[in-house]
């Protein structure tokens, strides 16, 4: 499980990237046709809620650390994410950037090379 | 996380080799570059900085940074020319029409608009305001309606409801006293130089999407040349409200549209549209 | 047109905003100068310009402020009460440095007065009638050719400086008739691209006008800024004519309208042995202190001649820093004094010097 931590979020340019939330929220991902993922600029964000209320997902809640401006900020799980950017739409900073998948493209097989070979060789060595 | 492109064969076994896939994301929705990249000073929730995003991502959309002039008011969004990145005016207390009158006569072909308070519009500003819709001049109004004077935190505006409380109607607002909040939309509408007067808020998701599509068309709309566009919208102020921003959603869902409905108050005629939009 | 015509004040005011290239004229009706209004009405749209009755003289100045800012040569009249009206404007065009004309046909007052002529906004001109640390440079025209030449003048300077430029008239110069001839003029076409509200272009950062500066640190720069700009006014705008200062005893100061009934009184004096000048600043502000003190030391005394109470005597007053006795003559009501009403209070000043 991912902690966010502030200092980790600093050096990857102050974006939060793909991140799990308090386990009380802990949502399994469903299965979609179309998923989403949100980026939030934590430094921006001041912590509002607005967009927590417009995700029907409830893919997003705020963080138990504070940011720069002392604000705590909204991370997001994008397992839950359907990308419909309601929580963009509403935030008044603009913090929020949505990506979302189309639904007639594939999923891209990212599987590294000798990943796969380990896993041929541990396949065929467990026969 | 760095996306293989490259799609490799899978190695031919009887079992399937479990491995990693990644999604293809598009990129469906960012900050528009039309707003400079600096913290608004706005409260957290607060309707100014997001209707500043909006009117940005349409200058964006319809890609009119060079040709547009937006004018500023007195009140939160004094600063405003610090968050929008087009050449701005700042106007005195209430003026913003008359010099938005001046900037649009001048300079025809540009897009011009005026972004005012409650007070800047409806209070000190309603002789210049009304006049100018009076006039037809071709511009744009964007009438942030709040209920509160935000900047010089919380007295009464011409639009706060009867019965609430402010920093100078402690007990509430009353009608013998303070007189009845003003129905800006409505009473504009009447002006024969009104060409498409709406009232909109920006409290939840579909409100948002509304009011940028109305805000788009009352742009589009100066091409026409067929008079003012007046947008009211009505914005939340948490600070002075002493709400949280999701309870000042809730305010003016169940609150302020009693008072100020939301909708289209005054539509162009459609012989008006016909010439120019149909060509684009 | 370089023949001379026959024109009211007010007109030549306004023919001489069109040969200027005014770009916008907004104004409000009010006598006694709504002929600047009305004129330009007719004429102005003939040569393809911009002119407004607005609803307001607030209106009408906040109109000038919206197209200096784009860049445009424009300007706006009024009389007193008007001024008054547009006095927070002028502090915002003074703040956010925008060049532009504004004209005071003063009349008689305080409150509505009087339609009739009178000097009583002279502290309100040049001691800033706005709030705040400014100045315009004002120009006090004392006949119709003046109304005419000061337009161009004023124009240039105000393009010059970036500031607001005041011309200072009254209610008879502005109604009078006299000779005027229109000078050929070229419009120096000041650049403004770098400030002016135009539309953002990728090449450049966005312009924003603003009297806005939060940050008192800011502020004071900017306060600075305009502070260096009223020093270099002052070292080189003064204007001021002199007649037969050479050897007078006693100096009339006087401007405008008063300084041309001072004219004939000081002939009438002459005639009598009496060896008196004057001296008319044509700007009011920056004024000619200088200039006042060197003939501080040639004369008996000073005599400010306004129709107030006293406003300009205070600048005389400063300017001889004590050296000379500094008297008033005044005339309030809208009335205007005779030559002969001043030769007789000239009278009884020389007799109170002889006398001591």
């Amino acid at each position: 499980m991912l902690i966010f931590s502030y200092d980790i979020c600093n050096s990857l340019n102050d974006k939060a990237c793909i991140m799990e939330n308090n386990a009380s929220n802990n949502i399994p991902a469903k299965e979609r046709k179309v998923k989403g993922r949100v980026e939030i600029d934590i430094q921006k964000c001041k912590g509002c809620e607005l967009c927590i209320s417009s995700c029907k997902e409830n893919a997003l809640s705020l963080s138990d650390t504070i940011n720069i401006k002392g604000y705590r900020y909204i991370v997001a799980n994008n397992d839950s994410c359907n990308g419909c950017i309601n929580c963009a739409l509403v935030c008044p900073d603009a913090v929020i950037t949505v990506y979302r998948t189309h639904p007639k493209k594939k999923p891209v097989d990212i599987t590294p090379t000798d990943i796969k070979a380990q896993f041929q060789t541990m396949i065929s060595s467990s026969k | 996380m760095q996306t293989n492109e490259q799609v490799l064969p899978l190695p031919s076994l009887d079992i399937a080799v479990p491995g990693c896939q990644e999604d293809e994301y598009e990129l469906v929705y960012h900050k528009p570059s039309t707003l400079v990249e600096v913290n608004m000073h706005y409260c957290p929730g607060c309707a100014h900085s997001l209707v500043h995003k909006l009117l940005m991502e349409v200058v964006e959309d319809m890609n009119i940074q060079d040709k547009t002039i937006g004018i500023a008011p007195v009140g939160c969004s004094v600063f405003a020319y610090d968050y929008m990145n087009i050449d701005m005016q700042e106007a005195a207390h209430g003026r913003a029409a008359a010099v938005a009158t001046a900037v649009k006569r001048l300079m025809p072909e540009k897009y011009v608009f005026t972004y005012q308070g409650d007070g800047d519009l409806a209070s000190i500003g309603i002789a210049e305001t009304l006049h100018a819709i009076n006039r037809g001049e071709n511009i744009l109004i964007v009438f942030m309606n709040n209920a509160v004077y935000g900047m010089t935190s919380g007295q009464m505006a011409p639009t706060t409801l009867t019965g609430m409380k402010t920093t100078t109607t402690p007990n509430g607002r009353e009608t013998s006293l303070s007189g009845y909040p003003i129905k800006i939309a409505e009473l504009m509408a009447v002006l024969p130089g009104s060409f498409y007067v709406s009232r909109q808020t920006v409290h939840n998701a579909a409100a948002v999407r509304k009011t940028k599509k109305a805000l788009e068309k009352a742009i589009k709309y100066q091409d026409l040349n067929k008079g003012t566009c007046l947008v009211e919208i009505i914005g939340n102020c948490p600070s002075n409200w002493k709400m949280t921003p999701t309870e000042s959603s809730k305010f003016i869902e169940e609150e302020m549209i009693k008072t100020f409905p939301v909708g289209d108050i005054k539509l162009p005629k459609a012989e008006d549209l016909k010439t120019k939009l149909e060509e684009n | 047109m370089t023949e001379a015509k026959l024109m009211k004040g007010n007109e030549a005011l306004a023919e001489a905003a069109i040969q200027a290239g005014c770009d916008a004229y907004f104004g409000y009706p009010i006598t006694p100068q709504s002929e600047v209004l009305e004129y330009l009405a007719r004429e102005m749209p003939k040569h393809g310009r911009l002119v407004m009755q607005a609803e307001s003289e607030v209106a009408s100045i906040n109109m000038v402020y919206g197209a200096a800012g784009a860049g445009f040569r424009s300007m706006t009249s009024s009389s007193s009460p008007g001024i008054s009206l547009m006095q927070e404007g002028i502090s915002y065009l003074a703040g956010a440095e925008l060049p532009c004309l504004i004209v005071n046909v003063n009349r008689a007052g305080p409150g509505l007065g009087t339609i009739q002529p009178g000097q009583g906004d002279y502290f309100q001109s040049v001691k800033g009638g706005g709030h705040g640390d400014y100045k315009m440079i004002v120009l006090a025209p004392a006949s119709v050719q003046e109304m005419a030449d000061f337009v161009f003048l004023g124009f240039d300077l105000a393009d010059k400086y970036r500031n607001p430029v005041l011309i200072l008239s009254d209610g008879a110069i502005g109604q009078m008739m006299e000779k005027v001839v229109f000078k050929p003029y070229t419009n120096p076409q000041v650049d403004k691209s770098a400030w002016a509200t135009t539309g953002k272009p990728t090449t450049r950062e966005r312009n924003y006008i603003t009297s806005l500066f939060i940050q008192p640190e800011r502020m004071e720069v900017h306060n600075l800024k305009l502070e260096e700009k009223f020093k270099r006014i002052r070292e080189n705008e003064v204007r001021f004519e002199e007649i037969n200062t050479a050897d007078a005893e006693y100096i009339f100061v006087a401007y405008g309208l008063s300084a041309r009934i001072c004219q004939k009184t000081m002939d009438l004096a002459r005639e009598k042995g009496i060896k008196v000048g004057l001296l008319r600043p044509i700007c009011v502000y920056p004024y000619p202190y200088k200039r006042l003190e060197e003939l501080a030391s040639q004369v008996k005394c000073m005599i400010s001649v306004e129709l107030n109470s006293g406003q300009m005597v205070e600048d005389v007053q400063l300017a001889v820093k004590g050296k000379v006795p500094v008297e008033f003559i005044g005339k309030m009501g809208g009335l205007l004094f005779t030559p002969e009403e001043i030769l007789q209070q000239l009278e009884k000043l020389i007799q109170q010097y002889h006398a001591n």
